[in-house]
């Protein structure tokens, strides 16, 4: 559970793990019976409704005003986001 | 002041005759709002100027004797989920508290373009997770039949509004019974479209193969009003099907002569015994009025709640990563972005909501994909069949929307799984992708209301409407 | 390679090739795909990833993509889009919506100008990040900066990414692959291609192994931004990995950052660091499926490909065929004017060298009427001007894109004055200067330059170099 807050970028306290790990693992008691199903020959449903080939012509359409977005956003500079450093992080 | 109407089809037919006009009637419900949502909650922002200067602009319109449109003068609350241009839109988590989106969702600029006023921002349950409205970082909604209660969720702002007469109408989000669970619980009537019938552009996504927005009403004829105001292609979602919308209303009130009503006799259990009761005193209400018990069978039901407590969360996990602290909401400070992120996602969202990131995140990751998440879709396609040869026989499914009538504060928010069960009957169909509604029909345990759910297939909304009239007509014991 | 790796030892290399297409909006929405743009002014709802936001798939970019797959001999096939989870502060949504396990292009090759044939194994549509901008500290690296600065103007526009097969033996072929690919790329109008901004990227997987022994642990470098400099990555990487396995060690599967000023490659991650991108279908797409006639109608306008143009202009002019003229002249997109020259009547092999030398200025299309051309490659082929002047009428002819050049040559005063008269003057030089003359016969070369240039200034130019050269050549005998 810690390597999964971990994956979802929440920071949960070590205490807070052992509650949500109990929570789930009642949640996850559930999902047995599923397991039980032989599924090798069922097709996964992969859309509510079958759409194919939705497209858009290659238009430009307004964008969104930079200064209303900018005042918006938690920290901004010089037309930009301005995040802290970026370290531990892929790329 | 004239007496206003409590329907919204009422109410758009006075003021288009210029019998009353939209000022006086936003006014009216302003003042019912001021009365009474201090004790119910159901809004998180009241947008009152905003109201009173769309009724001016109805009333001006009017007076011009130019088009108003079908919902001219019509109050309408909208669920705080959908965005609104300028006006806070907080989906009740204090990850997006204050923030004002740049852009309307195209529901909204529909119900603009319609003429209808919206008069508030409605509580929910965090990001819509949830089935009583009290995961909302701004208070839970008390239900206004009885306010030790809840009025179910997660749209339960938007029932406790319709059913407080805040407004005739308004709109909700059903992503496993979110619509439909609380118009049962408040007595109202609350329809879930067919998956793809109404856009979901500007709704924030909690699930999005499943989302799908749709109206509260006090009757079947708003709803019908609203669901074919508010559906129709939409070139912006790739998910909205190109299909003309088919006259609902009349729908309504054509009756159900010769239609064939599924009775599901392998129903997962579970019901109160008055909500079984009414189910059945429906059966017999429509058979009376001409229509056929047909029995058929879902055999894979019972795991329809596994299969969405995998899909639901790991899509979820997907749509929430997006509150990083970078380009709008909270921001928690941090010596780096990485800590930043962990730092702001703790502090902006509550408990229910990182219990389904993380449930979401662990089905989806690298080994346990095929476990989970994979096998899930896999029982939604036998769900899917299961409805498909259901309805090679009937017409509609007829089933209770909530196994309960609405249950006290604290019964059930710290129990995660007792929650998920309110919506054994409701998650199916949002599987399937498929419309359905709930009806008040007679009262349960404590006099409080139970609603009967008519399922029916994809783009069956004429058939769902014609036995939800029906329902309505007959009406249910008390 | 051998003079890099020793006898017995193999070079593996595969590449990863990112192209920006040139459509006119983003991949999902309708901002603007354009780059220099002030920064955060091509944004839009999708592109930002707010809250509610819908990706609606752009039907060019699904075109270009299409032309690239067939252009590379690729099945174009039914496919999806998935996401691609992951944190970083210039992705918006924290997924990227890219295509995983059903890929719109697959199993196609690209033929080297050699006759090498490099597999393709996929070309997948996908869309790209923004852009971080790190700021103190005191490279302007990552490391050590005091925060960054997000532009969102390139996020969403829309890529393709070209993933070929490990068949790359030398790093001479990888740079081959990337010119050729770049080469289709603007033949068939996907992409500008230009890598120094960014807008074709390219990435190596290396690996070396002793023949005959299975494939050693691979290495991926990026940051390479040029050609050349891919070349030396790759050359840089093959040695650093062989001398780890020669002195005892093993490789480490892991991301290396190429830095071009130090010449070398640094550990960026190792595959543990790797983050798991929980991959599912993205819900809010629903399948491409690009039917026969869609598929025939993108062959169909697909213009002719580099490779046939390279052919067919060395057939014609009878140059080779792998030579720098004809690369250059079909990389200009120049080969159809030269073409056109001969059949304006010219003599197409001096169309070829006049059109290399004198139009690098000039469009695919250049304003010189070909029969201006086509009349100057007959008067140097008929004696009627020297070489030397051909080239000053050509000169003149392009800065006043067109002319006559019988009337440029004679205003001029250049004509034609034939070889009994060059002799003539080639006997007053060796009279004027016998010392050079002799010198000329000992085996100086330099002393031909005195001698020729005396016969140009008494034949005031008129003379050709060329065939003065070889009447004192004769003469030395």
């Amino acid at each position: 559970m810690a390597k999964v807050a971990r994956l979802a970028r929440l920071d949960i306290a070590d205490s807070d793990i052992t509650h949500f790990t109990e929570q789930l693992a009642k949640v996850m008691d559930h999902f047995r019976d599923v397991d039980a199903l032989d599924l090798s020959a069922v097709a996964p449903m992969t859309q509510p409704y079958p759409l194919v080939n939705v497209l858009r012509a290659d238009e430009e359409q307004p964008c969104l005003d930079r200064d209303e977005v900018l005042a918006a956003a938690p920290a901004a500079e010089d037309g930009r986001f301005r995040v802290p450093p970026i370290i531990g992080l892929v790329d | 002041m004239a007496n206003i109407p409590t329907t919204a089809a009422a109410i758009a037919d006075a003021v288009r005759a210029k019998e009353m006009s939209a000022t006086e009637v936003v006014e009216h419900h302003l003042g019912v709002i001021a009365q009474r949502d201090g004790d119910i909650n159901a809004f998180n922002l009241v947008t009152a100027d905003i109201a009173r200067d769309a009724a001016k602009r109805v009333d001006a319109a009017i007076a011009s004797g130019a088009d108003v449109g079908v919902l001219a003068g019509v109050p309408i609350a909208i669920k705080d989920n959908m965005c609104t241009r300028g006006v806070p839109t907080t989906c009740s988590s204090n990850m997006l508290a204050g923030w004002k989106p740049p852009y309307d969702a195209t529901v909204i600029t529909t119900l603009n373009a319609a003429g209808a006023v919206m008069v508030g921002k409605t509580n929910l349950d965090e990001f819509a997770m949830g089935s009583s409205t009290e995961n909302s970082a701004f208070g839970p909604t008390r239900n206004p039949l009885d306010t030790s209660r809840v009025p179910g969720g997660s749209s339960g702002g938007s029932a406790a509004a319709v059913a407080a007469g805040f407004a005739p109408v308004s709109l909700g989000s059903d992503t496993g019974g979110s619509i439909r669970q609380p118009a049962a619980l408040c007595g109202v009537v609350g329809v879930k479209p067919t998956y793809g019938l109404v856009s979901r552009y500007g709704l924030v996504a909690f699930a999005s193969s499943l989302d799908q927005i749709g109206p509260f009403a006090t009757t079947v004829d708003d709803a019908a009003l609203i669901t074919e105001v508010i559906a129709g292609h939409d070139p912006k979602d790739s998910t909205s099907i190109p299909r003309p919308v088919p006259s609902l209303r009349a729908a309504a009130r054509e009756g159900v002569q010769g239609m064939r009503i599924g009775r599901v006799t392998d129903l997962p259990e579970g019901a109160e015994p008055e909500v079984a009761a009414r189910l059945d005193e429906a059966f017999a209400a429509l058979e009376k009025a001409g229509a056929r018990i047909v029995d058929v069978t879902l055999p894979s039901l019972s795991y329809a709640l596994t299969a969405y407590y995998l899909i639901a969360p790991a899509e979820a996990s997907s749509n929430l990563a997006r509150y990083d602290g970078v380009r709008y909401g909270l921001r928690a400070s941090a010596a780096d972005t990485n800590a930043m992120y962990g730092a702001t996602r703790a502090a902006g969202f509550g408990d229910e909501v990182k219990r389904r990131i993380m449930l979401g995140t662990y089905a989806l990751s690298a080994g346990y994909y095929d476990a989970y998440y994979g096998k899930a879709l896999k029982v939604r396609r036998l769900i899917a069949d299961d409805f498909e040869r259901a309805y090679a026989q009937a017409d509609v499914v007829l089933m209770p929307t909530s196994p309960m009538v609405a249950f006290p504060f604290g019964d059930k928010v710290d129990d995660p799984m007792s929650m998920y069960l309110c919506d054994i009957y409701t998650i199916p169909t949002n599987l399937a992708g498929h419309p359905a509604m709930s009806v008040p029909f007679g009262t349960g345990a404590h006099g409080l209301p139970v609603g009967v759910q008519v399922l029916a297939p994809a783009l069956g909304e004429v058939a769902m409407f014609r036995v939800g009239g029906a329902l309505e007509a007959a009406g249910g014991a008390r | 390679m051998s003079e890099l790796l020793p006898e017995g030892w193999e070079l593996i290399c595969g590449l990863e090739v990112h192209v920006e297409l040139a459509t006119k909006t983003k991949l999902f929405s309708g901002s603007p795909n354009r780059f220099g743009d002030e920064p955060n002014t091509n944004i839009d709802p999708v592109t930002l990833g707010l809250p509610g936001a819908l990706p609606v798939l752009n039907e060019q970019a699904v075109e270009l993509a299409m032309r690239i797959g067939l252009a590379l001999n690729c099945t174009i096939q039914p496919c999806t889009f998935h996401r691609k989870n992951y944190f970083y502060p210039d992705m918006p949504k924290a997924y990227q919506i890219s295509q995983y396990d059903q890929p719109l292009n697959i199993d196609g090759h690209l033929d080297l100008p050699g006759g090498v044939r490099i597999g393709v194994e996929r070309a997948h549509l996908e869309e790209d990040t923004g852009k971080s901008t790190h700021i103190g500290g005191a490279t302007g690296r990552i490391h050590g900066s005091e925060f960054s600065l997000i532009d969102f103007n390139r996020a969403g526009v829309p890529l393709v990414e070209i993933v070929s097969r490990p068949d790359i033996r030398t790093s001479e072929q990888a740079r081959q692959y990337v010119s050729e690919l770049r080469a289709i790329l603007l033949a068939i109008g996907a992409s500008d291609a230009k890598m120094e901004e960014g807008s074709m990227r390219c990435d190596a997987n290396v690996s070396v192994h002793r023949v005959g022994e299975p494939f050693g642990t691979r290495c991926e470098i990026k940051n390479v931004n040029s050609i050349r400099a891919l070349g030396r990555a790759i050359e840089y990487e093959a040695r650093r990995q062989y001398d780890i396995i020669e002195s005892g060690g093993t490789i480490r599967q892991e991301t290396r950052h190429w830095d071009d000023a130090e010449g070398r490659t640094h550990t960026l991650r190792t595959k543990e660091d790797a983050d798991d991108y929980r991959y599912f279908l993205e819900p809010d797409l629903v399948p491409l499926v690009p039917g026969d006639e869609w598929i025939a109608r993108v062959r169909t306008n697909l213009p002719m490909l580099p490779a046939a143009r390279r052919s067919r202009l060395a057939t014609a002019t009878g140059a080779d065929v792998q030579g720098e003229a004809v690369s250059v002249i079909v990389e200009r997109g120049q080969d159809d004017y030269v073409l056109s020259v001969g059949e304006a009547g010219g003599d197409v092999a001096r169309a070829l060298v006049y059109v290399q030398q004198a139009f690098a200025e000039e469009p695919p299309t250049p304003r010189v009427p070909s029969k201006d051309i086509a009349a100057l490659t007959v008067m140097e082929r008929d004696s009627k001007v020297t070489s030397t002047q051909a080239k000053t009428v050509l000169a003149e002819i392009v800065t006043n894109g067109g002319g006559d050049p019988a009337a440029i040559a004679a205003a001029k005063g250049f004509e034609a004055i034939d070889t009994s008269e060059v002799e003539g003057f080639v006997d007053q030089a060796i009279a004027a200067d016998p010392d050079a003359w002799q010198k000329f016969c000992n085996g100086e070369q330099k002393a031909m330059g005195a001698l020729v240039g005396m016969v140009m200034k008494a034949s005031k130019g008129k003379a050709d170099g060329k065939v003065v050269t070889a009447i004192l050549n004769a003469r030395r005998g």
